[in-house]
């Protein structure tokens, strides 16, 4: 009988995140026509949906497919890796403060790319190159400094505050010794921008987030197989720390593609992971998070791009200005459960 | 480890002298040394007969004020963290790691971006301002949750709390390019360029949190011993988490006001001068407070040395000290952790 109770509740808890996640991606897909619908030229929705099917005209045709989608795309392909990255992260470190643009690793993107756009005077795909392999060299370290027979949490969140500190350093450092002009050029990228993101950009973030999100989806039953505490869970036949590895190389690869798209964008990975799992009504909720970052970084961009008429701003100012509050009430809330 | 009995009570007071000689060696290596170095003797005469055409001469005149400004501000990082790391009994401690120095950066920025006060006189009551919101709510947020306030804790919350001011602040600058040219000199933590008055007029409030840091020893060597046993001694813990607060932000808002935000000095200065005095802090103050400036003044003139003729600022040669000073501190001592 208790173990029908506990079958019930278990399938229970299924339904309601099928339910959330698709809710989620229908809002998901309505933000995302929306912000190919606003622009210099707004178009209505229906005549957007039509085109995204194909049977559009030929002028909105063009500003649709040509200019727009990549943009949104990119949004809603970088958005997905970060709230999956953040929800990863926060999972393994059982604290919801613990979220790749805190503990270093975008701060290592953002280091090996301040260095190739303003030492070296690269732009573009080369930029991002840099960026993901500044995110896995950052991360490599962290970890080798936390290991000691294992890696805990802890020791990686503080390994990654102390990296964030020194490569903000870099970062800062750079700043200075360049012209003004090629600085701003910089603080434009390190606060995350989907301006003049193109095809180009999604072949680059597509194929990697393709292959990254359905094989960390797969790695979620290792998550919540971790949960329960290392020694349980190696009874349970677990390699934990092959488990946790593997979890952390994918949340990191994820986290690192994204930022080398759209440079690091504050606070989606930070805050998709709580509030899918306040959604789904606790426990790990990989999806519905993806799904959360997809639709907060879409917003942010429809926001930053229409709010004021006459300029637009990087989608990472939004995502601080509105983000930073809100992540402190949710922490607040959190938190009080432990 | 040295614990302080009568015999060694002598030990530590010629280690406060010994500490004392080596700032005052310090201080003027750190004029004589620099891009262009300069001999003792131009010192010794540009201090008594001063010559205002000689450019050896000016140079030393125009390192003054950073000296003086490193004396300062190393004091008053130093004794904050070491406060800081006696009242939360958090070895990880340090203004900077706490987000109490960018919460007073952000506020400085904002006094210069939107009320347009430029004097640093004028945005250090900001500075002062910033330093204690950031102060209250990182601890505030650490605090939640089962465990209270653990060290692992408080470091996420002071990161997480710095990296909003930062995305905020950036949000700010990118909107704003005059401030934001200034800005980035400034946010680097620097002692150049740092003028004579402005270090004068801050030196007051640097005095009064000294005071009140170094007052507090004995209250903090009683809360060391834990809440409920300090309670049960007598001792208000609420007056001296209050009184310890107020002399942490009275100095790391000068210190941030004087130089910009400054990591590392204070979580790593009291480690070492525990290491030498032991867990008495009314020991470990005085000796934060000559070491934390050493340690400052040895990274700026290794700053001005390393990349000659430019150099490159004090805030950065501490964080390439201070970070993998925080990874050794990880490495040994995980279990209080």
């Amino acid at each position: 009988m208790a173990l029908g109770i506990v079958a019930r509740a278990r399938r229970r808890r299924e339904v309601r995140v099928g339910v959330v996640s698709v809710a989620l991606a229908a809002a998901c897909f309505a933000v995302f026509c929306v912000s190919l619908a606003l622009g210099d030229v707004d178009i209505p929705i229906p005549e957007v949906v039509r085109t995204l099917f194909g049977a559009g005209d030929g002028g909105t045709g063009y500003i649709v497919s040509q200019l727009r989608l990549p943009r949104a795309l990119v949004a809603v392909l970088a958005g997905a890796a970060l709230g999956l990255s953040g929800a990863i992260f926060q999972s393994l470190v059982r604290n919801p403060l613990a979220s790749p643009d805190i503990i270093g690793i975008t701060a290592g993107a953002s280091a090996a790319a301040v260095i190739a756009l303003l030492v070296f005077g690269l732009r573009g795909f080369p930029v991002s190159v840099a960026a993901f392999a500044g995110a896995l060299g950052a991360a490599a370290v962290m970890y080798a400094l936390a290991w000691r027979q294992g890696v805990s949490g802890y020791r990686l969140v503080l390994a990654g505050i102390a990296m964030a500190a020194m490569l903000t350093s870099v970062v800062s450092y750079c700043l200075t010794r360049a012209d003004v002009y090629a600085a701003r050029d910089a603080l434009g990228w390190l606060t995350g921008s989907l301006n003049a993101k193109s095809w180009a950009t999604v072949r680059t973030i597509g194929p990697g987030v393709a292959v990254l999100v359905p094989l960390t989806l797969l790695a979620g039953r290792w998550l919540a197989a971790l949960q329960v505490g290392d020694d349980l869970a190696r009874v349970h036949g677990v390699r934990v720390e092959r488990a946790r590895l593997g979890l952390l190389v994918l949340a990191v690869a994820l986290a690192a593609v994204a930022t080398a798209a759209v440079g690091p964008v504050a606070f989606v990975a930070f805050v998709s992971g709580p509030i899918a799992r306040r959604l789904a009504g606790g426990g790990i909720a990989l999806v519905p998070a993806a799904l959360v970052g997809a639709l907060v970084m879409t917003a942010a961009d429809v926001v930053a791009q229409n709010a004021f008429p006459s300029t637009q701003f990087p989608v990472g100012v939004v995502t601080a200005i509105v983000g930073g509050p809100y992540l402190l009430w949710l922490l607040m809330t959190t938190n009080r459960s432990g | 480890m040295i614990s302080p009995t009568v015999t060694s009570h002598r030990r530590l007071v010629l280690g406060v002298l010994g500490l004392v000689a080596v700032l005052l060696v310090m201080s003027v290596l750190s004029v004589v040394l620099g891009a262009r170095s300069v001999g003792l003797s131009t010192v010794v005469t540009a201090l008594t007969d001063y010559q205002p055409a000689d450019s050896d001469q000016q140079v030393v005149q125009a390192r003054l004020p950073r000296l003086f400004a490193g004396l300062l501000v190393g004091a008053a990082l130093g004794l904050a963290g070491a406060v800081m790391q006696g009242v939360t009994r958090n070895p990880l401690a340090d203004p900077g790691l706490l987000g109490v120095n960018a919460g007073a950066a952000f506020a400085v920025v904002s006094a210069i971006a939107w009320f347009g006060i430029t004097t640093a006189i004028g945005y250090v009551w900001f500075a002062f301002a910033g330093a204690a919101i950031v102060m209250v709510l990182v601890y505030a947020v650490g605090s939640l949750g089962r465990d209270g306030a653990t060290p692992v804790k408080l470091a996420l919350a002071g990161a997480a709390v710095s990296a909003m001011l930062t995305s905020v602040t950036t949000a700010v600058l990118l909107t704003d390019s005059a401030t934001f040219n200034q800005h980035r000199f400034w946010t680097v933590g620097s002692l150049s360029g740092r003028r004579l008055d402005v270090v004068a007029q801050l030196a007051p409030f640097v005095a009064v949190g000294v005071v009140l840091a170094l007052g507090a020893g004995r209250l903090l060597n009683t809360l060391s011993l834990g809440e409920d046993i300090a309670r049960g001694l007598g001792q208000r813990v609420g007056t001296a988490r209050a009184l310890a607060a107020a002399a942490a932000i009275l100095l790391c808002g000068a210190a941030t006001a004087i130089a910009g935000p400054i990591w590392f000095v204070g979580l790593i200065v009291p480690h070492v001068a525990r290491m030498v005095t032991g867990p008495d802090h009314r020991w470990i103050l005085p000796y934060s407070m000559l070491l934390a400036p050493i340690l400052l003044l040895v990274s700026d003139v290794a700053g001005r040395l390393v990349t000659r003729p430019g150099e490159v600022q004090v805030g950065i040669m501490l964080s390439f000290v201070g970070a993998p000073f925080l990874m050794v501190l990880l490495r040994r001592r995980t279990r209080e952790l």
